[in-house]
């Protein structure tokens, strides 16, 4: 709920909801393009077919852009919870500060050193070992992912940890735990396949619209193969791993999952599921709605029978449970309009992915011509580029706006949260200029992105690091590369 | 306080040492992009030193404010929400510095070209002159209540002691940057970056100076521990004269190994200064200590174990990225 108007507390979140998902467009692409972009090289390292060099290197120089944007928003994730959260951090730094600076050593670090490596050793080291490189960065974004992904687990499902009773702060007692928390282990995989989809839908979108253009066949018939054959897994595992998540959710956070549901009171035994309702919230009543039987009971227990508690009783509930520590007052329904329609777009758009992965995968067939003349489903698959994003952000409005009213669940509410030092003019100012700082990046992203594609694939150049061997005269340095020159 | 506590306020100082000897570089040569190379292709080749080692560079500066986040969160709670303007423009100035280098090596006109170059130069030149700010301002003593809240007025961060302070670190990061770009280029860049710095170390010494003055004035590190207080700035001072006599002699290394140590003899100076204290309060019982700031120790126990074994195998391999791009660049040719 971002309509908490201009007031510290609600000027934080905004901020906070803007600058992760912005960070979160760049972020699955990264992961997922590294791998896509790894596979390519490998590709190309084994049957040393340069078309696959050449796939590597055009993607790969979008990548860059993506990940270069991915890294300069990510610091301002890491310091927004000291600026902005000042009182979430004391309380939670003793088991959120680990993960976050595990992540820094184990996985920045990698990927930072290696994707610089990788970027300008083009000519000097053998394709194995230079593919070796990118799937070092790849494996460091996924890395970072998980010790990410182990703090935001603490946060939706807080495990191995005590309170201090002197501070009333958290302290860690098993980091075992924290980091086998069934949450994370759902949560990753369901990340990294929500990653994949990105970059291999991405690249099948981009490659469509370009045959639609009829420009180098060959080039872009083979990436779309490669982009769809991960897409089909990466679509298929996402299905999967979501839906073990759904019935985590059910026992976990039984209000998260009432509301992505739409439901206000228990289900009854048939499974009622609805494709489309309307609500009004003040009085938390569903108005109208569209429903069919028993899709509920098979997407909740995989049966025909059984029941789903309701926002209400669920409420009843966590008011018996909290209201000693939290008092009476407490809101514990969340946004449910948010959450039930992002369901909707996040898991058909998930059926969607795995219908077009397959069908693109069987026009595109090695010896047929099929694709080229299925001009209408070109379209559908470029216009399908954009649908990953909505799906990522979808999915995270799900997970945080369904543990309102909490930061840490059950522990601490956002509005305890928030730095008793910020002030609604400073975030006024700073959320402005974050929006436009936002809508600049992603502009000059996406122009360049198109620039790249439209150049086409002869035109890459891949950065080179030009030396002249000073130890021995003037001698051309037999590595180096003419590159890096742009007029 | 526990001999864990005070490893991990060592390590937060080597992780800070860290960034400014690397990042310290960084910024001096992303500030000469636009004031010290003289066309295109020039910057180019300037740009091209820190191409492959700006980002990995960065994640010290990242590492250091986890790290500071998981040993001492009152710590980094206290100083982030306290320097909240201050951090947000270091924030916006590292975002255009970190994407105009990918940027700028694609643009197609020389209006947007030179817009990047402006966004690096001016970026990394603001991320330097403001971590300089924030860290003198910082020792300085802030008003603090006693849960560690800052209520700063403008006159807290903006002083003469933290303008010179931060004036005096991005001339550090500057001439840093040059000597770093003399060890990295060959034909006329180096030997202007050397020229250079044959003007801007004299400019430093004063600098220095008025800083050592400014330094005795507004904080109390004379009166509380004036032996290693002095220690360390004669050998800030040391170093600055044997790197600017490797400027001289043209020993390009022991000029940037001396420039990027008196970096580190600055944060040497703040961290001993600092001690036992992690933030100082104009009311001194306000002021937050090692002892209270920390994380259990457990975590700190935890940290401890992962910091050691992970910490030699990136320093092997962060190394080993360095040693692959030893060689000088190509002279650029002239346009
Ligand atoms: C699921 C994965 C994921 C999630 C939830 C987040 N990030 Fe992120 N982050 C990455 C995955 C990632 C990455 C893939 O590793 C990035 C993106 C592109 C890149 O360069 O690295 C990255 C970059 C990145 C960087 C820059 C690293 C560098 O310089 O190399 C920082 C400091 C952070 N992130 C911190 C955060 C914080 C504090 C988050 C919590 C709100 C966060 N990220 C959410
Ligand atoms: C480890 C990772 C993450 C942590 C620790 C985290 C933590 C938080 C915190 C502290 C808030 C502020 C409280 C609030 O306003 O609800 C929040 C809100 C939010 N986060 Fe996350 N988050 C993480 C990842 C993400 C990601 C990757 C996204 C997706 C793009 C995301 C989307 C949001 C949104 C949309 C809100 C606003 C919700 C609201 O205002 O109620 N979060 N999260
Ligand atoms: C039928 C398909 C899908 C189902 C049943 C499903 C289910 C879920 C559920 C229940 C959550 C909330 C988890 C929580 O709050 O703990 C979630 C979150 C999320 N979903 Fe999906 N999902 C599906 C498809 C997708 C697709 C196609 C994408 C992206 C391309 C995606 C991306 C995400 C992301 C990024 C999150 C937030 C992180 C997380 O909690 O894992 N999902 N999904």
């Amino acid at each position: 709920m971002l309509s908490a108007g201009l007031t510290v507390l609600g000027l934080s979140r905004f901020q906070f909801a803007m600058t992760t998902v912005f960070h979160y467009f760049f972020v699955p692409f990264s992961i997922g393009l590294a791998i896509v972009v790894a596979v390519m090289e490998t590709v190309y390292a084994v049957n040393k077919d340069e078309t696959y060099k050449k796939m590597a290197q055009f993607w790969g120089k979008i990548f860059l852009y993506s990940f270069a944007v991915g890294v300069v928003t990510g610091i301002i994730q890491e310091f927004q919870f000291g600026m902005n959260w000042s009182e979430y951090s004391r309380f939670m730094g003793d088991i959120f500060g680990a993960p976050l600076a595990i992540e820094a050593l184990a996985a920045f670090f990698l990927e930072s050193t290696f994707i610089g490596l990788w970027m300008f050793t083009w000519d000097r080291f053998k394709p194995g070992i230079h593919a070796l490189f990118i799937w070092l960065v790849a494996f460091g974004s996924s890395l970072s992912a998980i010790w990410i992904l182990a703090a935001n687990s603490f946060m939706q499902n807080p495990v191995g940890f005590a309170i201090n009773k002197s501070t009333g702060r958290v302290v860690m007692t098993s980091f075992g735990a924290v980091v086998s928390n069934p949450q994370l282990w759902l949560e990753f995989p369901h990340v990294l396949m929500g990653a994949g989809i990105t970059a291999s839908f991405v690249v099948a979108g981009a490659s469509a619209w370009r045959l639609l253009k009829k420009d180098h066949e060959s080039f872009y018939r083979k990436s779309m193969n490669v982009a769809l054959i991960i897409g089909l897994i990466a679509s298929l595992g996402s299905i999967a791993s979501g839906d073990m998540q759904t019935r985590f959710l059910i026992k976990q956070q039984p209000m998260k999952f009432a509301a992505m549901e739409g439901l206000y009171k228990n289900s009854t035994n048939k499974g009622d599921w609805a494709v489309y309702s309307s609500f009004n919230t003040k009085q938390h009543k569903t108005t109208s709605s569209l429903e069919v039987p028993y899709v509920l009971n098979i997407l909740s227990y995989h049966k025909l029978t059984g029941t789903v508690k309701g926002q209400n009783a669920v409420n009843k509930e966590m008011h018996a449970t909290y209201d000693k520590k939290f008092g009476k007052d407490m809101n514990y329904y969340v946004p449910t309009k948010t959450l039930f329609w992002s369901f909707r777009l996040m898991a058909v758009s998930g059926g969607l992915f795995a219908l077009v992965a397959i069908i693109g995968l069987f026009f595109n067939r090695k010896k047929s011509q099929m694709i080229m003349r299925q001009r209408w489903f070109l379209y559908i698959m470029g216009l399908m580029l954009w649908l990953p994003f909505l799906a990522n952000t979808a999915g995270w409005f799900i997970t945080e706006f369904g543990r309102y009213p909490w930061v840490v669940y059950g522990l601490l509410t956002i509005a305890d949260a928030v730095s008793p030092t910020s002030t609604v003019t400073g975030l006024l100012f700073t959320n402005i200029v974050y929006f436009l700082l936002f809508a600049g990046l992603g502009l000059v992203m996406i122009i360049l992105s198109h620039r790249v594609l439209k150049a086409g694939p002869d035109s890459v150049e891949t950065n080179g690091y030009s030396t002249e061997d000073h130890n021995e005269g003037k001698v051309e340095d037999p590595y180096g590369t003419e590159a890096f020159n742009h007029d | 306080m526990t001999n864990l506590q005070f490893l991990w306020f060592l390590l937060i100082g080597v992780l800070f040492s860290g960034f400014f000897f690397l990042e310290g570089f960084d910024f001096g040569v992303g500030m000469s992009i636009k004031f010290f190379g003289k066309n295109t292709a020039e910057r180019d080749t300037i740009i091209q030193t820190i191409g492959p080692h700006w980002d990995g560079n960065e994640v010290w500066l990242i590492t250091a404010g986890g790290a500071m986040f998981a040993s001492f969160p009152m710590w980094y709670a206290s100083l982030f929400s306290g320097y909240y303007i201050v951090l947000f423009l270091i924030l916006v100035a590292l975002i255009f510095r970190g994407v105009s280098f990918e940027f700028r090596a694609n643009m197609q006109t020389a209006g947007w070209r030179n817009f990047w170059e402006w966004a690096a130069s001016i970026g990394s030149f603001c991320a330097a002159f403001l971590f300089g700010m924030m860290f003198t301002s910082m020792i300085e003593g802030v008003p603090m209540d006693k849960d560690g809240n800052i209520f700063g007025s403008f006159t807290t961060y903006v002083n003469w002691f933290s303008l010179v302070g931060g004036v005096a670190v991005t001339l550090l990061c500057l001439i840093h940057g040059l000597n770093f770009l003399q060890l990295k280029t060959m034909g006329e860049l180096r030997d202007r970056a050397q020229k250079w710095n044959k003007v801007l170390y004299p400019i430093l010494i004063v600098g220095e100076v008025l800083f050592v003055v400014l330094l005795y004035l507004s904080t109390d590190f004379f009166a509380k521990k004036p032996g290693s207080t002095w220690g360390i700035l004669i050998v800030l001072v040391l170093l600055t004269l044997i790197a600017w006599w490797g400027v001289v002699k043209a020993h390009n290394w022991t000029s940037f190994i001396a420039s990027g140590l008196s970096l580190i003899s600055v944060v040497v100076l703040i961290f001993n200064g600092l001690f036992p204290r992690v933030m100082i309060g104009t009311n001194n019982v306000n002021s937050i200590l090692i002892k209270n700031a920390s994380s259990s120790p457990y975590t700190l126990h935890l940290m401890t174990i992962i910091a050691f074994s992970i910490l030699p195998i990136v320093l092997i391999y962060f190394i080993w990225s360095y040693w692959v791009f030893y060689k000088r660049l190509k002279s650029p040719k002239a346009a």
